[in-house]
C-alpha cells in the first residue's frame, strides 16, 4: 500500500523565501502565490478607477477628479486592470496553485512555461498601465505611449497564453493514474476548458493588437489611429470574452459546495457538460462578432426562414453560456438539497458570486435582443461589472477554500462571512442601477453630452457606491487575508473535510507535493477512502 | 493512516507533445484570425479596373507585383521541410542517429531557405510600410508568420541538441518539432493563398 498522507507540520515548509527565490522559483505554488497576490492588487488599482469614473458620472456639472482629455483613459485602464490585471490573474493563479494537487501530480506541467507566463504577464501588463499614465492607450495623445500600450497588451495576452498552456497541459497529461479527465474535480476540468479557451481566443486579440501596433506606428491608414483601439481590440474587455475568465470560477463553486454540503455532487456528468457548454462563448470572441437578435416585435413569425437564421447564431453564442451557468447552479442546488450544508465563508462568496454571473449573463441575452435598444448603452457596463465582480467574488471564496494548501494557514470563516454578504450587495449596487439606467439610454462611456439630472444621478450614485463598496469588501479582504496566511490559525491538512487528493497532502504540501502517485477509483477518492470503499468506484 | 493502491509505472506523459499541440491551436487562431481581418478589409475596399481581370477589389495597390516564383517555393519548401521533419522522427525512432541528424539539419536548411526567401519577397515587391492599410498590414501578417518561421527554427535546434547530445529516448521533442512544423506548413498554406494567390 502507497501511503498519501504525507503530513508535513503547517508552515514548516513556508520559511519566507528570499526574493531571488520568489523570481526564479518554478514551483506551481510559488507562481500561484505570485498571480493571486499581483492580481489582489490589480483588482484594487481596477477598483479605484472605476470608482473614479462613476463618480464623474454622478454630476453633470462637468468634470469633479479627472480630466476631460483623460476619462477615456481612466476608463479603459480600469477595464484593464479589472479584466487582465485582476480576474485573469486571480483565477489561473489559483489554477496554477490547485490543479496540480487536485491532479495527485508532483508539479504543474512545465512549470517554467508558466512562470515565464507570469512575468510576461506582469511585464505586459506594466506597460501598458504605464503607458496609460503616461498619456497613451485608446484615445491617448503620445503616439509613442499608444504604440507601447499596444504592445504591452501583446506581451501581456502572450503570458497569459503561457500559463494557461501550463494549466491545460498538466489537466491533459499529468492525472494520477486512475484519474480518467471525467473524473478529474470540477475546478480542474473547468481550468482546462478555460485554458483551451483562453488558449484560443486571446491570439485573435494579439493578431488584432499587430494589426494595431503596425498600423498605428507607421501609417494610421486602417483601424482609426488612437481612436480606434477600442473599436477593435475593445471586445477583449467585455462580454462574452468575460464569460471565458469566469469558466474556472464555475468549477471553482462545484469544488466548494458539495464539500460544504458533506455530500458527493450531484449529476456530475452534467456538470462537466454544463461547464463545457459555457465555452462556447470562444466561438464569438474568436470571430471578434457580437450576435444580436431582431425581434421584430408582431412581425417576429412573419417570415420564419430569415427568423431561424438570426435565432440559430443567436441562441449558441448568447442563450447556450446562460443554460450552462443555470446547470450549474441548478447543481450547485440539488447537491446542497442532498446534503447537510454548513454555513461557511467559501460557500458564501461561491453562491454569491454565480448568482450575480448568472444575473450578468443572462442580461446580456437581454441586451443583445436590438428591439431592447440596450446596444451602446451603459447597460453592457452593468453586465460587464456583473459577471466581473461575480467572478471576483468566487475567487476570494476559493482563497478561503484553497488559502490552506496555498498558505498553510485559514481565514477564519467568523471575518469573512460578513465580505461575502458585502461582496453580493457590492455587486448588485455596482451593476443593476448601470442596467436601469441603460434602459434610460445613458451612453456607454461618454460623459459628456448627457442629461444626468433625476433618475439618472440616482442611478450613478447607487453605481459609484457599489463600486466604493467592493474596493472596501475587497481592501478588507486583503487585509484578512494577509493577516490570516501570515499569522493566523493552522489550517490543519484537511480542514473542510475534503473529497479530492489536494486535501490528502500537508498544508502547505511539500515541494513535490506527494511522496508517492496513487491509483484513483472514483471522482471523489479521498472521500471514499474516508469511507472505507478504497478508492473504487461506488 | 489513509491509503490508497500503489501506483504503477508512471505512463509516458507527453507533456511538450500536448503543449506544441495547444501552441499550434494558438498560432491557428492568431493566423486565422489577422487572415480573417485581411480579407474583411479586401472586401470591403472599393473596385478597380483591371487590365488583366476586369473588375477587381482596390486593395493591393496596382503597382505592386508579387514575386510568385519565391512565394511558391516558399510553400513547396515548407512541404519539404515537414518530410525532413518527420524523417528525423522515423530516423530517431530507429536510434539512427546518422540520419536524424541528417534529417534535422535539412528541416533547419530549408526552413532557412523559407525565411531568406521571405525577406526577398519583401525585397522585392517594394512596399512601404507606411503606404496605406495594405502595406501595414501586409507587413503585420506576414511578419508574424516570419516570427513563428524562426521560433520553429529555434525549435529544430533544440530538438536537434537534445537528440544528438545524447538524449536519443527522448523522442516527444522530435515529434512535437514535426508536428510544429505541419502547422507552420499547414498556417503558411492559408496565408499563401489570401495573400499571395488572391490578393
Amino acid at each position: 500500500m502507497t501511503s498519501i498522507d504525507t503530513h508535513h507540520a503547517a508552515g514548516t515548509s513556508a520559511a519566507p523565501p528570499a526574493v531571488a527565490a520568489w523570481i526564479t522559483s518554478a514551483d506551481h505554488k510559488q507562481v500561484g502565490r505570485l498571480y493571486a497576490g499581483t492580481g489582489l492588487v490589480g483588482l484594487l488599482g481596477g477598483l479605484v478607477l472605476a470608482v473614479l469614473v462613476a463618480f464623474e458620472r454622478i454630476d453633470a456639472e462637468g468634470y469633479q477628479l479627472l480630466d476631460a482629455n483623460s476619462v477615456a483613459q481612466v476608463l479603459s485602464a480600469a477595464r484593464l486592470l479589472l479584466t487582465f490585471g485582476a480576474v485573469a490573474p486571480l483565477l489561473l493563479g489559483i489554477a496554477v496553485a490547485v490543479v496540480p494537487l487536485q491532479l495527485g501530480a508532483r508539479s504543474l506541467a512545465l512549470p517554467r512555461l508558466a512562470a515565464g507566463g507570469y512575468w510576461m504577464w506582469l511585464t505586459g501588463l506594466g506597460l501598458a498601465v504605464a503607458s496609460i499614465i503616461a498619456n497613451g492607450g485608446p484615445g491617448g495623445g503620445s503616439s509613442d505611449m499608444v504604440d507601447l500600450y499596444v504592445l504591452g497588451t501583446i506581451v501581456m495576452a502572450g503570458g497569459l497564453i503561457m500559463t494557461a498552456t501550463s494549466v491545460a497541459t498538466s489537466v491533459l497529461t499529468s492525472r494520477a493514474p486512475g484519474m480518467g479527465l471525467l473524473r478529474a474535480p470540477m475546478f480542474s476540468w473547468s481550468a482546462l476548458v478555460g485554458s483551451v479557451t483562453l488558449i484560443l481566443a486571446l491570439p485573435v486579440f494579439i493578431g488584432t493588437s499587430i494589426y494595431l501596433y503596425v498600423d498605428h506606428k507607421y501609417a494610421r491608414a486602417a483601424f482609426g489611429g488612437n481612436v480606434g483601439i477600442s473599436d477593435w481590440a475593445g471586445w477583449a474587455l467585455s462580454q462574452p470574452f468575460t464569460y471565458l475568465l469566469a469558466i474556472p470560477a464555475l468549477g471553482m463553486v462545484l469544488d466548494i459546495v458539495p464539500v460544504m454540503g458533506r455530500t458527493k455532487l450531484a449529476q456530475r456528468s452534467a456538470a462537466n457538460v454544463a461547464i463545457g457548454i459555457v465555452s462556447v462563448s470562444v466561438l464569438a470572441t474568436v470571430t471578434q462578432s457580437t450576435v444580436s437578435l431582431p425581434w421584430d416585435g408582431e412581425k417576429f413569425f412573419d417570415n420564419l426562414g430569415d427568423k431561424i437564421a438570426d435565432l440559430l447564431p443567436w441562441g449558441l453564442l448568447t442563450v447556450v453560456p446562460l443554460l450552462g451557468v443555470l446547470g450549474v447552479l441548478g447543481l450547485s442546488g440539488l447537491t446542497l438539497k442532498n446534503g447537510k450544508p454548513r454555513v461557511a465563508a467559501p460557500l458564501v462568496f461561491a453562491m454569491h458570486g454565480l448568482l450575480t454571473i448568472l444575473l450578468g449573463v443572462a442580461a446580456n441575452v437581454l441586451g443583445s435582443i436590438d428591439d431592447a435598444g440596450l446596444r451602446g448603452s451603459i447597460f453592457e457596463a452593468g453586465t460587464y461589472v456583473a459577471i466581473t465582480f461575480g467572478t471576483v467574488t468566487i475567487a476570494f471564496g476559493a482563497l478561503c477554500y484553497w488559502g490552506p494548501k496555498l498558505w498553510g494557514r485559514r481565514i477564519s470563516d467568523k471575518a469573512a462571512l460578513p465580505l461575502g454578504l458585502l461582496a453580493l450587495l457590492a455587486t448588485a449596487l455596482g451593476s443593476i442601477p448601470y442596467m436601469i439606467a441603460g434602459f434610460a439610454d445613458q451612453p456607454a462611456g461618454a460623459l459628456d453630452g448627457f442629461s444626468y439630472e433625476g433618475p439618472q444621478e440616482l442611478w450613478n450614485t447607487l453605481t459609484t457606491a457599489g463600486f466604493a463598496l467592493m474596493l472596501l469588501t475587497t481592501l478588507a479582504f486583503v487585509a484578512l487575508a494577509l493577516k490570516s496566511f501570515t499569522s493566523g490559525e493552522a489550517a490543519g491538512d484537511d480542514p473542510w473535510d475534503g473529497q479530492t487528493l489536494e486535501w490528502a497532502t500537508s498544508s502547505p504540501p511539500p515541494a513535490d507535493n506527494f511522496s508517492d502517485l496513487v491509483v484513483v477509483g472514483s471522482a471523489t477518492p479521498l472521500a471514499d477512502l474516508k469511507s472505507n470503499t478504497n478508492g473504487k468506484d461506488a | 493512516m489513509l491509503a490508497l493502491p500503489p501506483a504503477p509505472q508512471a505512463p509516458a506523459r507527453r507533456q511538450v507533445f500536448v503543449a506544441t499541440s495547444l501552441a499550434a491551436a494558438a498560432g491557428t487562431t492568431l493566423l486565422g484570425g489577422m487572415l480573417a481581418m485581411w480579407l474583411q478589409f479586401r472586401a470591403d475596399a472599393p473596385l478597380r479596373e483591371s487590365a488583366k481581370r476586369g473588375m477587381i477589389k482596390d486593395w493591393m495597390p496596382a503597382k505592386i507585383v508579387v514575386p510568385e516564383v519565391a512565394t511558391n517555393m516558399m510553400l513547396i519548401g515548407l512541404c519539404v521541410v515537414c518530410v525532413m521533419a518527420q524523417w528525423a522522427v522515423y530516423s530517431a525512432k530507429r536510434n539512427d542517429r546518422t540520419h536524424a541528424g541528417l534529417a534535422f539539419g535539412l528541416t533547419a536548411l530549408f526552413g532557412l531557405m523559407v525565411v531568406n526567401a521571405q525577406v526577398y519577397t519583401w525585397t522585392q515587391m517594394g512596399v512601404a510600410v507606411n503606404g496605406g492599410a495594405f502595406h501595414t498590414m501586409f507587413y503585420a501578417i506576414t511578419g508574424t508568420m516570419m516570427v513563428l518561421l524562426v521560433s520553429g527554427l529555434v525549435f529544430t535546434a533544440v530538438a536537434a541538441f537534445r537528440y544528438l547530445g545524447g538524449r536519443t529516448k527522448e523522442l516527444e521533442v522530435v515529434s512535437a518539432n514535426a508536428l510544429y512544423w505541419y502547422f507552420l506548413t499547414a498556417a503558411f498554406t492559408a496565408l499563401w493563398f489570401v495573400v499571395y494567390v488572391q490578393k
